[in-house]
């Protein structure tokens, strides 16, 4: 008689596989990439202003007083269209939100305002994605939420839909 | 009304399946020889059911065609505007619309086996239509309890939202069902195994019972993935033609598993050999269809492919997973030790050489089903790693390299037992071709290592193949061996296409003023313009760029940057020039601040043979059923002729005893 071991091999190897899958499907399953950055202080940066209408942003502007919004957006982004309104609802809360276009020319960002509203304090332009990646953001839109320090408490990926404004109200509760 | 049809067609053929498969199960209860009389139902049960799931599909096609949005399906992937070929792929283009073109193969193949085969012992007919009815019921339960197509709406949409633009093309016709349809099809060797090891029938007629469908499911598996590969490489706009996505490696793996069952199952019909091996073949194959399906629609793997997800899905396809593969190998593990030995041959024969390569694709399989797995397996220890090239193409090549040497040497090997001396010329010719090629290219320029052994393999088996053809009246040589020969000699034409790709590609990015002129290898190319342009659901910005080679005559091509409105979404739509040497691939990217275009060209020499060479094999394939199937017939025939001669001879006999001589 041969030895019969060898062929439970098989099954064992799909059991293992069955179980690391049957746990793998329990988990929550989280799409995105959680930037590093949170509980970082800002990264030093300045920026240019991204049209003539509101002044450029650099990290001073983040520290002292209240907490602010960091919005990462683009004037060519569909997504940052659907937020525009939950925008303007944060800043009549009295919310400051600092803007950063990504990639974006400066009659595209005016035309963009003008067609969506205008939420935004300051706006610098990022033509090379360079702070972006440097605050940890994958993706247009993006919302940080900025303690009085500079400190990074909180990212929202993707529009911001109106679930999300209480949430982000609370984090800048949080935040204070 | 066409909803309604559907869903009582699947509930009917559920039933029927749950006949067939204590029907069949009765088979087993039978003494030799016997024929329970409980046993008898299962093949018109696979036979109905097999009408009835084809019923089904067709009415949620229809429902599709005429765009019925009182189906959520429909209205959630359908769009009244779409062009009507586009409105009937839909139909498979979601998740449960697919699962329905599963089911419905499934129960094909099983209704097929059901009326055509006639050659297996009725205990072993009975347990194969058992386990395939038994299979099918688990699919029926998960379309009918989680994934329903037929599904109403409580309103009816008033437009529905469209399908992804990506799967707006042929190729979307093409690819998915010639793959499930492979798939699936291994489902009837997994059931042929399961009847074979559960009435312990592993023989050589088992095996040419068992050799046309592994067959046929391999012709539609590599045609599938040949078409797949096409698809992204000219859809996605990446310029590549593999990307080790795991949904690519879940229709690949099942693709090596049955080239492995379809070596050994010959081995098994001609020589008696490798029984357990080719039982443990059987049941991998329709595993890995089984769990590429999983990883594909349960969203445990984050894939370019990102299908519709949903993990109480997934937990169902995991549920019939742990069912029927934990099940196929706790029986194989229990029964396979009473499955007695084959017939023994030595390590130079062609047997030797068969198992050989077996181990090799076993081991390609092996790192392929690692490092799609892998990520999976980190993630369960919050890692996130993605496995690509630089993993699967060294890894996979280890094995590959040495398969591809045996593969040139194997077929002029004898059965049973050979001696290396007497093919010292072939192995000698092989020897210089592989080694020469590689110098030859070397001598030109440095290439990396891979597309360089590529070469060398390339040229050696292109011309191996043809040598077990050396000697032989080429009139009397069988069809399935021209099959064979095709078939490695598809291998030997896709193998260069791809070293070509890897060593001699040419890429220029550039950004291109119109009127602008940019050099590519041998060509030229100057952005004539870029207009807007506008299909029936889609807007684009098209650039048209005038090609010419060496100042030759210009082409003009013309890559688009689409934007799709229903559902939103921006694709880019590659141009291609095609020529006997290669293709220039050319896709429009975005406009610069200043103006200019992003322009990416590439010049890819005979990239194209990947694909003619895919075709090759499957045409390979194709002509060994026409062989298997030619030479079956006549035996038949002959062997009814026989028996007729023997019952006029008994006649004869019993009327006048034949005189003693």
């Amino acid at each position: 008689m041969r030895s019969r071991l060898f062929l439970w091999v098989p099954l064992a190897l799909f059991a293992f596989f069955a179980g690391v899958a049957g746990y793998m499907l329990t988990q929550e399953k989280d799409e995105f990439v959680e930037s590093a950055m949170i509980g970082q202080p800002l990264p030093d940066f300045a920026l240019a202003p991204a049209y003539g209408g509101l002044p450029g942003t650099s990290k001073a502007d983040f520290t002292g007083g209240k907490p602010r919004l960091l919005n990462i957006w683009a004037s060519w982004c569909l997504p940052c269209i659907a937020e525009a309104p939950q925008l303007e609802a944060l800043k009549a809360q009295g919310v400051e939100i600092v803007g950063i276009a990504i990639r974006d020319r400066p009659e595209a960002v005016a035309g963009f305002l003008a067609r969506h509203g205008n939420p935004y304090a300051r706006i610098g332009s990022d033509p090379i994605s360079e702070v972006q990646l440097a605050v940890g953001s994958s993706g247009v839109p993006e919302t940080f939420v900025i303690d009085a320090q500079g400190v990074i408490r909180y990212q929202h990926i993707g529009d911001i839909r109106p679930e999300h404004v209480p949430v982000l109200l609370a984090e800048l509760e949080k935040a204070r | 009304m066409i909803a309604e049809i559907g869903l009582a067609a699947l509930w009917l053929a559920a039933a029927l399946a749950v006949l067939q498969m204590v029907s069949g199960a009765f088979a087993l209860r039978a003494a030799e020889g016997e024929v329970n009389p409980l046993a008898i139902y299962a093949r018109p049960a696979a036979v109905v059911q097999a009408v009835l799931a084809v019923l089904a599909f067709i009415m949620l096609l229809w429902a599709f065609a005429i765009t019925d949005l009182s189906i959520k399906l429909v209205a959630s992937n359908s769009h009244s505007m779409k062009p009507m070929l586009f409105k009937l792929t839909g139909t498979w283009g979601n998740h449960e619309g697919s699962m329905l073109l599963w089911v419905g193969v499934l129960a094909l193949s099983g209704g097929l086996l059901a009326g055509f085969e006639k050659r297996l012992p009725a205990r072993t007919m009975g347990a194969t239509l058992a386990v395939q009815g038994f299979v099918a019921l688990g699919f029926y339960a998960f379309l009918l309890l989680s994934s329903n197509p037929f599904e109403r709406l409580p309103v009816p949409a008033a437009e529905g939202t469209g399908l992804n633009p990506l799967l707006q093309d042929i190729g979307l016709a093409i690819h998915p069902p010639t793959l499930y349809a492979g798939y699936v099809g291994l489902s009837v060797a997994f059931s042929l195994a399961m009847g074979a090891l559960l009435t312990n029938q592993v023989n050589p007629s088992f095996a040419r019972v068992l050799r046309p469908w592994v067959l046929g499911a391999w012709v539609l598996l590599t045609f599938g993935i040949t078409a797949g590969s096409y698809w992204a490489y000219y859809e996605l706009g990446w310029g590549g033609w593999w990307f080790w996505d795991p949904v690519e490696n879940a229709s690949l793996m099942p693709w090596l598993a049955a080239t492995a069952l379809m070596h050994s199952v010959s081995v098994l019909a001609a020589r008696d050999a490798l029984r357990t091996w080719t039982i443990m073949l059987g049941v991998l194959a329709f595993s890995m269809s089984m769990l590429g399906t999983f990883l594909v629609r349960s969203g445990v793997l984050t894939s370019v492919h990102a299908f519709a997800v949903d993990p109480e899905r997934g937990a169902f396809i995991l549920g019939l997973l742990l069912l029927y593969i934990g099940g196929a190998f706790t029986i194989f593990a229990l029964r396979a030790g009473a499955v007695s030995e084959g017939k023994r041959f030595a390590v130079t024969s062609r047997e030797g050489a068969l198992v050989f390569n077996n181990v090799m694709l076993s081991a390609i399989l092996a790192i392929v089903l690692l490092g799609t797995l892998y990520p999976l397996l980190t993630e369960a220890f919050d890692v996130r790693v993605s496995v690509g090239p630089p993993y699967f193409n060294p890894a996979g090549a280890i094995f590959a390299v040495p398969m591809f040497l045996v593969m040139a040497v194997g077929p002029l090997l004898r059965w049973k037992e050979d001696k290396p001396k007497r093919l010292q010329f072939e192995l000698m010719l092989i020897a210089a071709l592989v080694i020469g090629t590689i110098a030859l290219v070397s001598f030109f320029g440095q290439f990396p290592l891979l597309p360089l052994l590529g070469l060398g393999l390339a040229a050696a088996l292109a011309v191996a193949a043809f040598l077990p053809l050396k000697g032989r009246k080429l009139s009397r040589v069988p069809v399935a061996t021209w099959g064979m020969v095709l078939a490695h000699f598809g291998v030997a034409v896709s193998l260069f296409g791809m070293a070509c790709e890897g060593a001699f590609s040419q890429e220029r990015l550039a950004a291109v003023a119109p009127g602008g002129t940019e050099q590519v290898g041998d060509f030229s190319f100057t952005l004539e313009s870029v207009t807007p342009v506008a299909g029936p659901n889609w807007t684009a910005i098209e650039a048209r760029l005038a090609i010419s080679k060496d100042g030759g005559e210009p082409v003009i091509l013309a890559p688009q940057a689409r934007n799709f409105w229903s559902p939103p979404m921006a694709t880019s739509e590659s141009a291609l020039l095609t020529r006997w040497d290669g293709q220039l691939y050319a896709v429009v990217g975005n406009q610069a601040e200043d103006g200019r275009w992003q322009i990416r060209v590439w010049w890819k020499p005979f990239v194209t043979f990947i694909w003619y060479g895919g075709l090759l094999i499957a045409l390979g394939g194709i002509l060994a059923i026409a062989g298997r199937v030619k030479v079956d017939v006549k035996r038949r025939v002959a062997s009814a002729k026989g028996a007729e001669r023997r019952a006029d001879i008994e006649a004869l006999g019993a009327a006048a005893p034949v005189p003693a001589e």
